[in-house]
């Protein structure tokens, strides 16, 4: 088994994310039209990036891994975990940031937002405060605890909502085109944050900088995975085909 | 009722939401039993030492709450001139002001999460008719959530249509709106599945236990 790299700055034995992602025979289409087709894979690596052009099926697949979608055929498996069968464990241990923060902040103010997620896994409300206070001081929102979070910035959104969803410390976090929506500024910081993250992460996304230091990136086309390896190499390659 | 919450860590900040709810609600039937100017006049002091004093709000938070209705205030208070006496209009123009004041002292001071809990113990009865009084709650707290985003997303087509040269004609704003709206819907629904709002054995237990305590 391969182990990925660890996040920098040390922990390299601190989160032992077990067997990792296991698609086998995947397919999936959307009634008539397939999306994904033959797709088998095992993802153990620490960062994944997965690229490809609009309507490849990269959306889909990032869904599959945290039972959002569920494949037509194949399975999917998290740390052993099904995601036709044990669909609320696997997304207990992957959480998903989408591209639209609008989308994924349900409540109306920064903290309140926060508190959703370790909230209905259960956890007591000490437990809660505790892990809102923790992501508003680490990603300097401190200072909007209890502002609406309607009036955040781009950047700021999407900061709360990656926050949303470490604050259920997932062992795993899929983004899907996290960065699409941010300036440039914005794009680094979240690019930063993906970076220093000791999950294991999946990441969809056209911004090709964001895989700089990637352990494995993968290329899909028409549905399949047309290349698999090192974003040296992998990178280049889809740059050369894209024209 | 979006943002009108004012942070703050005084005694009436952390009376828990459903009692402050009870202690208006009470407030309420009790103005409205008695008539005397000295009573309403009382009241309405006291619920501006509660919030200004006590609670350190600033006047202007409780202004913005009253100022919708001074007009209201004022024809009342005219209606009863010519249809009464001074003294009824007085009291029913002091009454309303200090329900007015009360219930801006508590969305002033309550979380709208603390809110929107009492409201699903309120609504925890319906359960025996298969209602999810959570669901009820999350509902209205995105509600709030979602209500400015609409707003925005409107305002936004609006725009566009207006550089377009578009006519004003509400139903041609309404198409892209809807489609807009539907499109975030798929995607709110699928965060909500993510974030865990399903997870609903183990949430069900701890709310319930916590608020019937
Ligand atoms: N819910 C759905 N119903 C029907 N068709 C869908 C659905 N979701 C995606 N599709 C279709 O499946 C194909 C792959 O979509 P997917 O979103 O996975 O692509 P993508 O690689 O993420 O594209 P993009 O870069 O534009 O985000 C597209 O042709 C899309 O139209
Ligand atoms: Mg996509």
């Amino acid at each position: 088994m391969r182990w990925g790299r660890r996040a920098a700055g040390g922990a390299d034995d601190a989160v032992a994310t077990g067997a990792g992602i296991e698609l086998r025979g995947v397919r999936h289409a959307f009634g008539e039209r397939v999306v994904l087709d033959g797709v088998t894979l095992t993802l153990t690596e620490h960062r994944v990036g997965v690229i490809g052009g609009n309507g490849s099926g990269k959306s889909t697949l990032a869904r599959l891994l945290n039972g959002l979608v569920v494949p037509t055929s194949g399975t999917v498996r998290v740390d052993g975990l099904d995601t036709r069968t044990q669909v609320r464990a696997v997304r207990r241990r992957v959480g998903f940031v989408f591209q639209d923060p609008d989308a994924q902040i349900v409540h109306p103010t920064v903290a309140e937002d926060l508190a959703f997620g370790p909230h209905n896994q259960g956890l007591d409300d000490a437990e809660v405060a505790h892990r809102v206070e923790e992501m508003l001081d680490r990603y300097g929102l401190a200072g909007h605890r209890d502002h609406p979070a309607h009036l955040l910035s781009g950047g700021q959104k999407q900061l709360l909502a990656i926050a949303g969803v470490l604050a259920m410390r997932p062992q795993r976090i899929v983004f899907d085109e996290p960065t699409t929506l941010l300036d440039l500024a914005n794009t680094r910081r979240v690019a930063r944050v993906i970076d220093e993250l000791e999950q294991d992460v999946v990441v969809v996304t056209h911004h090709l900088d964001l895989l700089d230091g990637f352990d494995r990136v993968l290329v899909v086309e028409d549905g399949q995975v047309v290349a698999d390896g090192a974003p040296a190499e992998t990178v280049p390659w889809y740059v050369a085909r894209m024209g | 009722m979006l943002s009108l919450y004012v942070p703050g860590d005084s005694v009436v900040h952390r009376v828990r939401a459903g009692l402050k709810l009870a202690v208006l609600a009470a407030l309420g039937v009790g103005l409205f039993l008695g008539d005397s100017p000295v009573l309403m006049t009382g009241a309405l002091l006291l619920t501006l030492v509660v919030g200004v004093a006590v609670a350190h709000l600033p006047w202007l938070a409780l202004a913005v709450q009253v100022r919708p209705v001074w007009l209201w205030l004022a024809l009342l208070f005219g209606f009863h001139l010519l249809a009464t006496d001074l003294r009824t209009g007085t009291v029913a123009v002091l009454r309303l002001l200090a329900l007015l004041v009360a219930a801006a002292v508590v969305t002033a001071t309550t979380r709208v999460t603390a809110m929107v809990a009492v409201i699903e113990w309120l609504a925890s009865p319906l359960r025996m008719v298969g209602v999810r009084p959570d669901r009820i709650g999350l509902v209205l707290a995105m509600t709030l959530r979602f209500i400015p985003l609409v707003a925005d997303k409107a305002a936004r087509i609006r725009e566009a249509q207006a550089a377009r040269g578009g006519s004003r004609v509400r139903l041609g704003m309404a198409v892209p709106l809807l489609i807009e709206v539907l499109r975030m819907a798929t995607t709110v629904g699928e965060a909500l599945d993510a974030r865990g709002a399903d997870d609903v054995p183990v949430r069900r237990g701890g709310r319930r236990a916590r608020l019937a305590a």
